[in-house]
């Protein structure tokens, strides 16, 4: 086997934002014809690294090296006649303009539409794409943005690539059809950098890891020869249990039924479409489904924030008094003790408000407890500091605005405070969405502890591995309708990742 | 009947001259995420530069007759081109090199270049001696005014057509050029990636900031080219303080109307200058109310425009996402 030839060497890279530090004294080694996945904790600063390989930051100290050279990447554009293209967790696309349009930004000379269209598609048939290079942008599926993500990066010449959690917004399918593309590319040549929280996708599709423990390098190794759990022990610094424990239900009696629940956006589309269950006490019952499948919707109309086209919706207390909550007021139905916790894609807008601190964050909940005219502000501090505490959660103080800390920072406040309010009923959508594994089972164990207080759980998930370990029962959502209700114990993740393409999941059509 | 339409139509396009300008330049300026609601004060400070420059260079003159005309169009224009140009790097210093709030800086500006139109305007009427509040380049203007010798020689189609003044020209061209500028290059592509996602225009290698400051300045200049053809052209050389009045905001409201595209600005500026002169043409007696709800019209119909737009809501035809967003890279 021929020597590897590093292509990439940065060199005690140093970043600092204010007081936090990011990087510290970084070495990695990118190398050439290998897939190489970058591992760490939210907040460790993998994004911010490869930020500066691809011209957004600018390092404090530190050199970077590109083939023996030394490089200064002051810009993007620098990056990009180093050959170095970073396709990002949120894409960088102008969604009124062309694939084709957005795909030549930034190049020189004269605007030829018809000589980059050609190109385009000679690099689709090379790799495998489809893209259609007149489609505009905002037309697209995310998977299709994506693709056009990669294509204006190889368009530009790029050898090294990076991709930060490039999976995050796919489904297993396209996932699939991603990797087999990156195999494509490493097998060319190229060298490839991708940036993930999923275990089983370093263990899949990468050849190296490199690992970053709160901004600093911790190590690299091959990655056959290792597993999930000792990545996690040299991410974390500690040995951690990874398996999702999953109690038995605790006395489970239904507490919310569903029926027929049918919901229109205001343009008229068909977002749920007789939609029935029963979530039960003491049950984490998981809602499956490709994103925008109706699951926002579902919540919401429970939370009563979502107006209902028909169907009903009952509350069911435990000696049996059925009460409807359609037409009722969000309000009354949160004093009934249903708590809804929705983790958007950009985390903050929902629940939380991001110039405010935690303690008045968590006043947003209480704030009309109490009789004097005075709001209580004490029991809020409290339960900042509370949550702050036992969730580990990451922040200067408690006076901090909630919009500067981390993602995953922002969401343990979020599912904190929910789960502080003691439900009956806690809905939960994407809890763990961009939070790193430890983080993630900090949050799976406060769910199960509501779960065998008794509480219903409905958790809205992406991650079908963990939704297959987590959940009691699974409800799969396909396209606005149940295309089917499995059992967790024992379900097959093929089969439900049918489910979510295909009504009942039925293949042989 | 016939007679009236032949005389309306030249006397709206007169009008509609510098809402275009105005209106081209601020589309220019909004395309590259810039919300410069300063633009009226802009057109304000294009106007009295030019007053400044063709008085001083009249005063140099040892006789109206001895006027070059060459030098009585270049030294006004240079001046309101350069006077809206520091306009324009004010702006962008304050609003995209120190980050402030767009809105409150715009609306400061329209302040600050009324203050400054009115401030040397009536400093100039003093100095010239004149008893009467305004003061009068009728020497100046006359040049402006040329028009091309055998325009009137060939009847309906000269007056309608040719004419015109060189500035009347020039504002349809230069709103051609922009539509054609902004549509078909790279240069037109990267205007617009800046002002829709300047983040993404970034990462694509664009210098956001440069083309900020080039569109936002080059449109300041297109704008004060605006004021200066009010003053020169449409109010033959007589600088009268607020005499320009509304005719910035209308401005701002004609590329609400014209959904950002500055081609189709050249048509309705001509239909808003129509609106605006509207009133002296419909016979309403003494009663004055009804002359102002006419002069309402442009602004009533930018409103339906703008309900229409918004409740078709194709994405094609909204303003530029980032309008009036600062952008900082290094931003978490």
């Amino acid at each position: 086997m021929e020597k590897k030839i590093a292509t990439v060497k940065m060199r005690n890279i140093t970043k600092t934002f204010g007081t936090v530090v990011a990087n510290d004294k970084v070495w990695l080694d990118i190398y050439k014809g290998e897939i190489l996945a970058l591992l760490g904790e939210n907040g460790s600063g993998k994004t911010t690294l490869m930020n500066m390989l691809s011209g957004i930051y600018f390092p404090d100290e530190g050199d970077i090296f590109i083939n023996d050279e030394k490089v200064v990447i002051r810009s993007p554009k620098d990056a990009f006649d180093h050959g170095i293209g970073m396709i990002h967790q949120h894409f960088k696309l102008v969604d009124v303009l062309t694939a084709a349009e957005n795909i030549i930004l930034g190049l020189e000379g004269k605007l030829d539409l018809k000589a980059a269209t050609e190109k385009i598609r000679r690099i689709c048939e090379a790799y495998g794409f489809e893209v259609d290079p007149n489609q505009k942008v905002y037309d697209m599926s995310v998977s299709q943005k994506q693709t056009v993500e990669i294509v204006k990066v190889l368009f530009r010449g790029a050898d090294i690539l990076i991709l930060d959690e490039p999976t995050a917004v796919l489904t297993p399918q396209e996932t699939d059809k991603l990797f087999a593309v990156l195999r494509n590319m490493r097998n060319d040549g190229k060298a490839i950098v991708i940036i993930t929280h999923k275990m089983h996708e370093v263990e899949k599709l990468s050849d190296r890891v490199a690992i970053l423990r709160h901004g600093q390098f911790v190590g690299d190794l091959p990655t056959e020869g290792t597993d999930a759990q000792e990545l996690t022990n040299m991410m974390v610094g500690y040995s951690v249990n990874l398996n999702i424990a999953r109690p038995d239900p605790v006395d489970p009696k239904p507490r919310i039924e569903v029926n027929g629940l049918t919901v229109r956006s205001i343009d008229g589309v068909l977002k749920l479409q007789d939609v029935s269950f029963t979530a039960m006490s003491g049950e984490i019952l998981g809602i499956a489904g490709i994103s925008g499948s109706g699951q926002k919707e579902l919540l919401e109309a429970i939370a009563g924030l979502q107006p209902v086209e028909s169907g009903s919706i009952c509350y069911v207390e435990d000696d049996g008094t059925r009460d409807e909550l359609l037409g009722k007021d969000p309000l009354s139905i949160a004093e009934k003790g249903i708590s809804l916790s929705f983790v958007p894609e950009d985390r903050l807008g929902m629940g939380l408000v991001g110039g405010m601190d935690l303690s008045d964050n968590m006043m947003l909940r209480s704030f009309r407890k109490g009789r004097s005219v005075f709001t209580d502000r004490k029991s809020p501090r409290r339960l900042a500091k509370q949550v702050v505490e036992e969730l580990n959660v990451k922040t200067p103080s408690i006076e901090t605005p909630v919009r500067k800390l981390s993602g995953g920072n922002v969401q343990k406040v979020l599912v904190g405070r929910e789960i502080a309010s003691a439900p009956k009923v806690l809905l939960t959508a994407y809890a763990v969405r961009g939070l790193d594994i430890n983080s993630s089972h900090t949050i799976y164990d406060l769910i199960n502890q509501q779960k065998q207080k008794g509480v219903a759980v409905v958790y809205v998930g992406e991650d079908l591995d963990v939704l297959l370990e987590l959940c009691d029962r699974i409800l799969v959502l396909c396209a606005g309708k149940v295309s089917g209700i499995v059992p967790g114990r024992g379900a097959k993740k093929r089969d439900v990742g049918m489910m979510m393409t295909r009504l009942g999941g039925n293949s042989n059509e | 009947m016939l007679e009236a339409i032949l005389s309306f139509i030249p006397r709206a396009i007169a009008q509609g001259v510098p809402l275009l300008y105005g209106a081209t330049g601020e589309i220019i300026t909004q395309k590259s995420g810039n919300m410069n609601l300063g633009i009226p004060g802009v057109m304000y400070v294009g106007g009295i530069c030019g007053v400044i420059g063709a008085f001083l260079y009249e005063q140099s003159l040892p006789s109206p007759e001895a006027i070059n005309p060459v030098l009585a169009v270049l030294i006004p224009t240079l001046f309101s081109l350069i006077g809206s140009l520091l306009m324009g790097l004010l702006f962008c210093f304050l609003t995209v090199t120190l980050r402030a709030n767009q809105n409150v800086t715009g609306l400061a500006m329209t302040t600050f270049g009324v203050g400054f139109g009115n401030f040397f305007g009536g400093s100039l009427v003093k100095l010239s001696g004149a008893d009467m509040p305004f003061l009068a380049l009728s020497a100046t203007s006359n040049c402006f005014k040329k028009t091309l010798p055998f325009a009137d020689k060939l009847g309906v189609f000269g007056d309608l057509v040719l004419g015109y003044s060189f500035l009347v020209y020039l504002a349809i061209a230069i709103a051609l050029i922009a539509a054609f500028v902004i549509n078909r290059t790279r240069t037109g592509l990267h205007l617009r990636a800046v002002g829709e996602n300047p983040g993404t225009a970034d990462s694509a290698g664009i210098n956001v900031n440069r083309y900020k400051y080039f569109a936002t300045c080059l449109g300041c200049m297109i704008a004060g080219l605006g004021g200066l053809y009010y003053v020169m052209d449409y109010a033959s050389g007589i600088w009268a303080n607020n005499a320009f009045g509304d005719r910035g905001w209308l401005a701002i409201a004609l590329v609400i109307f014209t959904i950002w595209r500055p081609n189709v600005g050249v048509l309705a500026s001509f239909l808003f200058g129509g609106l605006y002169i509207l009133h002296m043409y419909i016979p309403s007696g003494m009663n004055l109310a009804v002359k102002e709800l006419y002069k309402m019209l442009p602004y009533v119909v930018t409103i339906v425009v703008l309900i229409i737009s918004s409740l078709r809501n194709q994405r094609d035809k909204q303003p530029p996402q980032s309008l009036g967003l600062p952008y900082f890279r290094e931003d978490r």
